[in-house]
């Protein structure tokens, strides 16, 4: 009888853990999603009226809809905004200050989740330190409406997630050998052809893990909509709330999660041609 | 006002319900002799609410915070029977919980119904089929507040000023979805009792007008923010639960219920018909209900609101914040909540989604 490969063994442990805490929690959900409430209360026959029902509503789907649009908008702004930043601490920040550059990256990340929502929510309300500079410059006559808006909720998202795309775009680009580049200009390539043709594509891993950590992070959020967003649209997240706060409406909200767990694991496989999150 | 009221303290934004039903298995009650385990909204949770029926008694109320009867079920889902002796619950969800067979039947002449107004006992908030089930202990509002050197109060009395141009901007609106569908209801000329699905189109043209008039929707922490910090001027579903507390800090802000009516919230306590102490939780009940305890209540830290019992032992500033003589007029120009089926309840929670979605 052949022995198992050593491979597998060690294997193990992160077997168990991911059986343990991802898929028997979704074989779980699945479960509650295929069960919808009866006129109880109860879990009724098996059956996949929750679903059913979600793709009956247009108000729900629209609300899967805009999760998509929402975290496709916030993927791309803190994608673009990120990268400029960590190549500049990582190409042009020298190396002894690279640290600190990088402490001063993360630092809003020490705060709440939900209180930093809140502070933005203050810095851009009518009344808020935005409106108010604004209105004693006299670059406006009356507030703007900068918070309860999906841009607010937008806004909001990149602030968390420009940080998060800067560390692994860093953490790729430094793992770039300079000489790579260096050779592309001693063969006459300009400094941008070097940069698009060298550096770019081989920090696409760093690019790729950031922007799925975002689009999983994103889609499933319901702090920043709740806060920043003003109810302007609903967004996924939301609409399970709204089932479990009333109703404990289980089997709805397992089905609406799960159509998300969907959208993360096509997201996932969108992606993972670049996933390399060991080179990180 | 129902749920996310009972949150704002704590404003248990995300993890709410999902935070209750991770945490229920670490929060089961120990339970011991001479402890009396609640569940309950953060109002009940001053110690200096509790410490005197425990000393009275020389028990420990071991107590729960909930935001909602959904966490309570999650919770209740999570326990053994018995381990849980009273629940704090919105007194709309009466039916619902003597249904699903938690709720033990309690005795009338148990309580003070005698000073309690005859609208706040009401029997289709308190019992079912002639049973009494829950005990009222405190109500409020959910009408209109705002900010008086902003707005008129004069034009406050007429529903539809939420809705005038005039405002356009400076309005925000509570998004607990039943009280705000009753009132558009209101507005339309409805009786909020009686909303069926025939009556959706207009209910949701009107709130979508609401939504376009307003600068924001929100939970109860974002939209007290908002009228506290000037970002809008009036609160539709908003009540004394805003005001009263923050009277001396904020005497600008007030609230009124219009002419044409406003909705009404009421919570009520109960004793779950596993409780292995149901004389210990009639006690805690009529503790509650004593003029002592209903102060106590009405001016708790976490929200205040009316006590149900019109002999609790107020001051009269405090009875001043809370408009005492005006309550009877109150009561008069407000609904109650909607007794819903669950089918109602989901659809009204669509028609909410729609109009969330809408532009």
């Amino acid at each position: 009888m052949r022995k198992p490969p050593a491979g597998l063994l060690f294997a193990l442990p992160a077997v168990a853990w991911i059986g343990l805490f991802f898929l028997i929690p979704v074989l779980v959900m699945a479960g509650y999603s295929l069960h919808p409430l009866n006129d109880s209360g109860a879990p009724g026959p098996l059956s996949l009226a929750d679903y059913a029902a979600f793709f009956a509503e247009p108000a729900y789907v629209q609300a899967l809809i805009d999760s998509v649009i929402t975290t496709l908008v916030v993927t791309l702004a803190s994608t673009l905004l990120a990268y400029p930043f960590a190549w500049c601490i990582a190409c042009v920040v020298p190396k002894r200050y690279q640290r600190i550059a990088l402490i001063a990256a993360i630092l809003p990340f020490w705060t709440s989740y939900v209180v930093r929502s809140y502070a933005w929510l203050l810095a851009l309300s009518p009344v808020g330190a935005v409106n108010k500079v604004l209105l004693a410059l006299h670059v406006v006559s009356h507030p703007l409406m900068f918070a309860y808006n999906p841009q607010a909720t937008e806004f909001g998202f990149v602030h968390f997630f420009l940080m998060l795309n800067t560390l692994t775009i860093y953490a790729s680009l430094v793992q770039i050998n300079p000489r790579y580049e260096l050779a592309a200009r001693d063969l006459g390539a300009s400094a941008l052809r070097g940069f698009l043709t060298i550096t770019l594509p081989l920090s696409i891993p760093g690019v790729a893990v950031g922007a799925f950590l975002t689009i999983v992070l994103c889609i499933g959020d319901y702090v920043t909509p709740q806060i920043l967003g003003g109810f302007r649209e609903l967004l996924l997240p939301q609409l399970i709330m709204m089932q479990i706060q009333r109703q404990l409406d289980l089997p709805m909200a397992s089905a609406m999660s799960l159509l998300l767990t969907v959208l993360v694991a096509l997201a996932y496989l969108a992606l993972q041609r670049w996933l390399r999150i060991a080179r990180l | 006002m129902v749920s996310r009221l009972r949150a704002r303290i704590s404003h248990r934004l995300a993890a709410a319900s999902v935070a209750v039903l991770a945490s229920a298995a670490l929060s089961l009650p120990a339970r011991a002799a001479g402890t009396l385990n609640v569940l309950t909204w953060c109002d009940h949770e001053d110690p200096s609410l509790l410490q005197p029926f425990e000393a009275a008694n020389g028990v420990k109320v071991n107590f729960k915070d909930i935001g909602s009867t959904a966490d309570a079920l999650a919770i209740l889902g999570q326990s053994k029977p018995g381990d849980w002796d009273v629940i704090v619950m919105d007194e709309t969800d009466t039916g619902r919980l003597e249904r699903m067979g938690l709720l033990a039947p309690l005795e009338k002449a148990d309580y003070p119904f005698a000073t309690i107004p005859a609208a706040i006992a009401n029997p289709k908030l308190t019992s079912v089929d002639g049973t009494l089930y829950t005990v009222p202990e405190k109500f409020g509002y959910n009408t209109v507040a705002f900010n008086t050197t902003a707005v008129s109060p004069a034009a406050m009395d007429d529903i539809q000023a939420a809705w005038d141009p005039k405002y356009k901007g400076r309005v925000a609106v509570y998004d607990y979805y039943v009280p705000e569908i009753q009132y558009a209801a209101i507005a339309l000329g409805m009786n909020p009792d009686t909303i069926t699905p025939a009556d959706f189109p207009a209910l949701k043209a009107k709130l979508l007008a609401l939504k376009a008039n307003a600068a924001m929707v929100g939970d109860v922490t974002t939209v007290q923010q908002a009228l506290t910090t000037g970002a809008v001027d009036i609160l539709v579903g908003g009540g004394e639960w805003v005001t009263a507390g923050i009277q001396t800090d904020s005497p600008n802000l007030t609230y009124t219920i219009p002419k044409q009516g406003g909705i009404r919230w009421q919570q009520g306590l109960g004793i779950f018909a596993a409780s292995k102490d149901k004389p210990l939780g009639v006690k805690f009940i009529q503790y509650i209900l004593s003029p002592a305890g209903q102060a106590k209540l009405a001016t708790s830290s976490c929200y205040w609101g009316m006590p149900a019992n019109t002999e609790a032992a107020l001051t009269p500033a405090q009875k001043t914040d809370l408009r005492w003589d005006d309550q009877p007029g109150y009561i008069k120009d407000s609904f109650p909540y909607l007794q819903m089926t669950p089918a109602l309840d989901k659809q009204l929670q669509a028609l909410w989604a729609e109009v969330m979605q809408g532009k």
